[in-house]
């Protein structure tokens, strides 16, 4: 069993790394969206 | 036959010579929810309920949370289950707009950075002697997010599940007292004027229908143990910009998140019997928690000045505080505010960008959490 400090500075880092990754990707995914399916006055 | 009815009369006071001054205290505790719920509008949908369940579940002898209790029976079928929480995101999901956050996708990084208290807190808990487990519970209450802290209370620490819930609930009620002193202590005059671009609309419905299930699939393979909370908050958004299930979707919205918010109320309530929940540790897990949601509040305006400087001060960092899941008051606060230093400006729809933003930020943080966790074996 790792000790608590490795633990729960390996979830800071890994966890907040990757939940900020993982939006950045969102933001990438969802501006890639918006250029395929852009938006149309008569919608 | 005097004996039989002393026995009998014995039996009418042996609730009152069983209740303990912590079951007494706990009624207290219950009324003052209820107090808070309906005479000052602090979530009453959610403290009516927890605080009637607090009442009922300390009157010694009923047994209501014994093997066939009827708390036990709601509690079983729908907390330990995880369903009551997954329910609700449904309802959430359906009552969400997430175009604005669309408009401007750069605010999903408001709602990244509003998740810094649950990381924090965590390492925190950790230092405070708590275990893994517990640590990780305490943590996820600066999701800001009521059922994502019942799905993870609920999963890996259940004693813990109703100081947590209430932590978490209360705390979303008092985000518009929490909220505006740290977002004051952290920015200046000049940057609170920011007066920012209103938004023009962009948002085709094909993307704003694609973005559930491409969230869904995404954020499942990257975070498969959050998926179930991922998942059934974009099955009710999806269902909403579908449009082709409007019965599914107002179910969703009304009867069923009411019916479940009544059920889960009562269940939460049902965890704070006396003798369990009258502990140093319940009021260290308040603290954590308040502590966690001023710390994501924290995190979000510090990103939100980042992105004032980067932009070249086009982006008001007060919006940041929205990046929480306290949705929509959070943006609200943030709309009042800046209307306080600059009455032109109009700030509302980026905040509500950056509070859905907060919303998937929420269930991907714990997501992501969880995922680590599985990942270093830990559960």
């Amino acid at each position: 069993m790792m000790d608590k400090w490795t633990f729960g500075l390996t979830m800071l880092v890994v966890g907040m790394g990757g939940t900020i990754v993982t939006l950045i990707l969102f933001s990438f995914i969802m501006s890639a969206l918006k250029k395929i399916f852009p938006y149309k006055k008569e919608e | 036959m005097i004996d039989a009815m002393l026995g009998g009369l014995s039996g009418l006071i042996a609730g009152f010579a069983a209740l303990q001054w912590s079951n007494a205290l706990m009624m207290i505790i219950g009324g003052t929810l209820l107090y808070l719920g309906i005479k000052k509008d602090f979530e009453p949908l959610l403290l009516v309920p927890i605080g009637f369940g607090c009442i009922i579940v300390n009157v010694p002898l009923a047994d209501l949370m014994e093997k066939e209790g009827f708390l036990r029976t709601l509690y079983d079928m729908g907390v330990i289950t995880e369903l009551f929480p997954l329910l609700i995101f449904v309802g959430i999901g359906a009552m969400t707009d997430f175009r604005p956050v669309l408009e401007s996708p750069y605010t999903f990084l408001l709602g990244a950075a509003g998740q810094l208290g649950i990381f924090l807190v965590l390492l925190i808990a950790l230092w405070m002697g708590f275990p893994y487990n517990e640590a990780v519970t305490i943590g996820i209450i600066g999701a800001c997010d009521g059922p994502t802290v019942i799905f993870v209370a609920s999963k890996y620490a259940k004693e813990l599940l109703g100081p947590c819930t209430v932590a978490a609930y209360s705390y979303m009620s008092l985000v518009p007292v929490l909220q505006p002193p740290i977002m004051r202590m952290l920015t200046t005059k000049k940057e609170r004027e920011t007066i920012m671009k209103t938004h023009k609309k962009t948002v085709s419905d094909t993307t704003a229908l694609l973005f559930p299930i491409v969230i869904t699939v995404v954020g499942g393979l990257i975070a498969p143990m959050g998926l179930p909370l991922l998942a059934t908050i974009m099955l009710g958004n999806f269902m909403k910009e579908s449009g082709a299930v409007a019965r599914l979707t107002k179910a969703s919205e009304n009867e069923i998140a009411n019916i479940v918010t009544l059920f889960l109320g009562l269940s939460i309530g049902a965890t704070m019997n006396g003798p369990l929940f009258m502990k140093p540790t319940t009021l260290i897990i308040l603290a954590l928690g308040l502590l966690a949601i001023c710390l994501d509040t924290v995190g979000g305006v510090l990103f939100g000045k980042i992105l004032y400087y980067v932009t070249g001060g086009k982006v008001n960092p007060l919006i940041g505080a929205a990046g929480i899941s306290a949705f929509p008051m959070s943006a609200r606060v943030v709309q009042k505010e800046g209307q306080k230093y600059n009455r032109k400006n109009y700030l509302l729809m980026h905040a509500m960008g950056a509070n859905a933003g907060g919303q998937v930020g929420s269930v991907m943080a714990a997501a992501v959490m969880l995922s680590v966790l599985k990942g270093m074996g830990v559960i």
